[in-house]
């Protein structure tokens, strides 16, 4: 069923009784030419560029719980092409302009907001930084204008210019920036792919991978033995698991990072806003919560939840940066676990198994990446080779050196 | 969550830094193979379970700590002073 304005309208004039459901529910085959393990957003994207790029449509998405129940469903939903080094660079710029088209693709309301995106800076150095970083973006040919304190100001007078234990110096402006609403980009990519023949099943863990002299043959699950030529593995943070069932070992460390909403107030945050001391960025969703949060909680944690002390670090923040939102009240918080790998870049890459492909290590910043990464993936498990833009996401990367380490921390789970 | 440092005794998480699994116990003999530094450095098991991860006491009696716990549930089975370990 196409969506369309007419159908809108003439659904509303006639009681909504011609909405169907948006994808089947079907029963899993016994064999398919591509399993996705998975049914997160890169997963979904992965299953939709497989079928609509490709033209691979005898493929499963076998998701343990339901579609979106993962990260997708509990990031802060924020959308940049702001990256620096090269590798990283061109992929992100390539994601950016899948989700400049991505409503009318999918045709599909996934609510992506161009509303700009400001990274502050509060020192000489910071400026230095961003303004290379700047620079960058230029070179990609994606966008950042430099504004200074007063620039800062004309956007967003609510901020605290007198402070001067972090004064603020200026911000990078990425207008194309913003964000979208998670939820319904899960939804758009399932629907595209179910659409396309693809099959989604949800509820149905994967147990086991087969491998038989080094070829993979399908994957052992709670709803039966599902036998494919090729399988992808895209589980974010349970990248581990599912990989030690084909005997690898992951360079990912597991980590809970949280995230926070208050209530619905009327627009006041018209931007995405990244604090440049301490870590705290917000934006304003469109039901008129704020949606804000911080870094992860600095160790290993399968638990969905986060802990008081960045729950505290992540307020203080924010009031230092907007003492405005003080008398907002926090309705929720929540954790999500992200494959944190040691450059805090992803994996997009074969493995030594003939068939099995990997996707992971998406850290805290896959969701702008769904439809690159979907693309990609796609692209990698159709046609053997990987994509240009993201040839330098390798597993092998760590024991040969050529680690992709865009904030330049160095080489440990927890430090991106 | 709290750890039980063996001198100071029952702290805030605040008081520690995290560096992360276990492995980092096992360095490889210098001039080891590159796939054994890979490994100390680089992979993990990163158990959803039971693991075991070194802490430092950054704000109390500066010592190594090794803590057993449970990844999923933040329960802690033991904390050890690295420096009492037999090697
Ligand atoms: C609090 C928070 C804030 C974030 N903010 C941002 C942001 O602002 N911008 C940004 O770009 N990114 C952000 N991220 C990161 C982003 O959400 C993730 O990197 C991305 O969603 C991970 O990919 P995914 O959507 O495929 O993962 P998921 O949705 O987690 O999908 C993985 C799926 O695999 C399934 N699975 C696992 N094991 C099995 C199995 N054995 N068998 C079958 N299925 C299995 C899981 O149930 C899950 O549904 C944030 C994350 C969190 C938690
Ligand atoms: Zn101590």
């Amino acid at each position: 069923m196409r969506y369309s304005g007419l159908k809108v309208l003439t659904e509303g004039l006639f009681g909504n009784k011609g909405w169907g459901p948006a994808w089947r529910d079907p029963s899993p085959k016994g064999e398919y030419d591509a399993i996705i393990i998975g049914g997160g957003g890169h997963g979904l994207a992965t299953a939709f560029y497989l079928a609509k790029n490709h033209g691979l449509t005898n493929i499963a998405v076998l998701e343990k719980g339901y579609l979106g129940s993962g990260n997708i469903g509990r990031n802060t939903t924020i959308v940049r092409a702001n990256y620096m080094i090269p590798g990283n660079t061109e992929f992100y710029s390539h994601s950016m302009k899948l989700w400049e088209g991505m409503e009318a693709e999918l045709n599909y309301n996934v609510m992506h907001s161009q509303r700009g995106l400001i990274n502050l800076f509060h020192s000489d150095g910071q400026r230095d930084y961003w303004v290379r970083r700047g620079n960058a973006m230029i070179n990609q040919g994606d966008d950042a204008i430099l504004l200074d304190r007063e620039g800062v100001r004309e956007y967003l007078p609510y901020l605290d210019f007198e402070n001067t234990r972090f004064p603020i110096y200026g911000g990078i402006l990425h207008p194309r920036g913003g964000s979208a609403r998670h939820d319904a980009v899960a939804w758009g990519y399932a629907r595209g792919a179910d659409s396309r023949g693809v099959d989604l099943i949800q509820n149905c863990e994967v147990t086991g991978i087969d491998i038989e002299n080094g070829v993979v043959r399908g994957v052992q699950t709670t709803r039966g033995a599902i036998r494919a030529k090729k399988v992808g593995v895209i589980v974010a943070g349970r990248s581990s698991q599912v990989a030690a069932m084909a005997g690898m070992r992951l360079p990912i460390e597991s980590h809970v990072l949280q995230a926070f909403v208050t209530e619905g107030l009327k627009p006041v945050i018209d931007h995405v806003i990244s604090f440049g001391m301490g870590h705290f960025y917000i934006s304003q969703s469109d039901k008129g919560g704020l949606v804000f949060g911080g870094d992860l909680d600095f160790y290993a944690s399968y638990a969905s939840r986060g802990n008081l002390p960045m729950v505290e670090h992540v307020m203080e923040a924010g009031m230092t940066l907007m003492p405005m939102i003080g008398r907002a009240k926090v309705l929720r918080s929540w954790g999500g676990i992200m494959d944190m790998t040691p450059d805090g870049s992803p994996i997009i890459d074969k493995t030594h198994v003939e068939g099995l492909f990997i996707d992971c290590g998406w850290n805290y910043g896959g969701f702008k990446a769904v439809p690159a990464s979907g693309w990609c993936m796609a692209h990698l498990m159709a046609t053997g080779t990987s994509h240009e833009v993201a040839r330098k996401f390798r597993l092998d990367r760590f024991a040969t050196g050529h680690l992709l380490d865009e904030e330049g921390t160095g080489s440990q789970h927890n430090l991106h | 969550m709290r750890l039980k440092c063996p001198l100071c005794g029952d702290r805030d998480r605040r008081e520690f830094y995290y560096y992360g699994a276990e492995d980092y116990l096992h360095r490889p003999a210098e001039g080891a193979p590159l796939a054994e530094w890979d490994n100390y450095l680089h992979l993990r098991d990163n158990p959803a379970g039971v693991l075991r991860d070194l802490w430092y006491h950054e704000a109390g009696c500066s010592q190594w700590l090794l803590v057993t716990r449970n990844t999923v549930t933040h329960e802690i089975a033991s904390v050890e002073l690295v420096a009492e370990r037999a090697k």
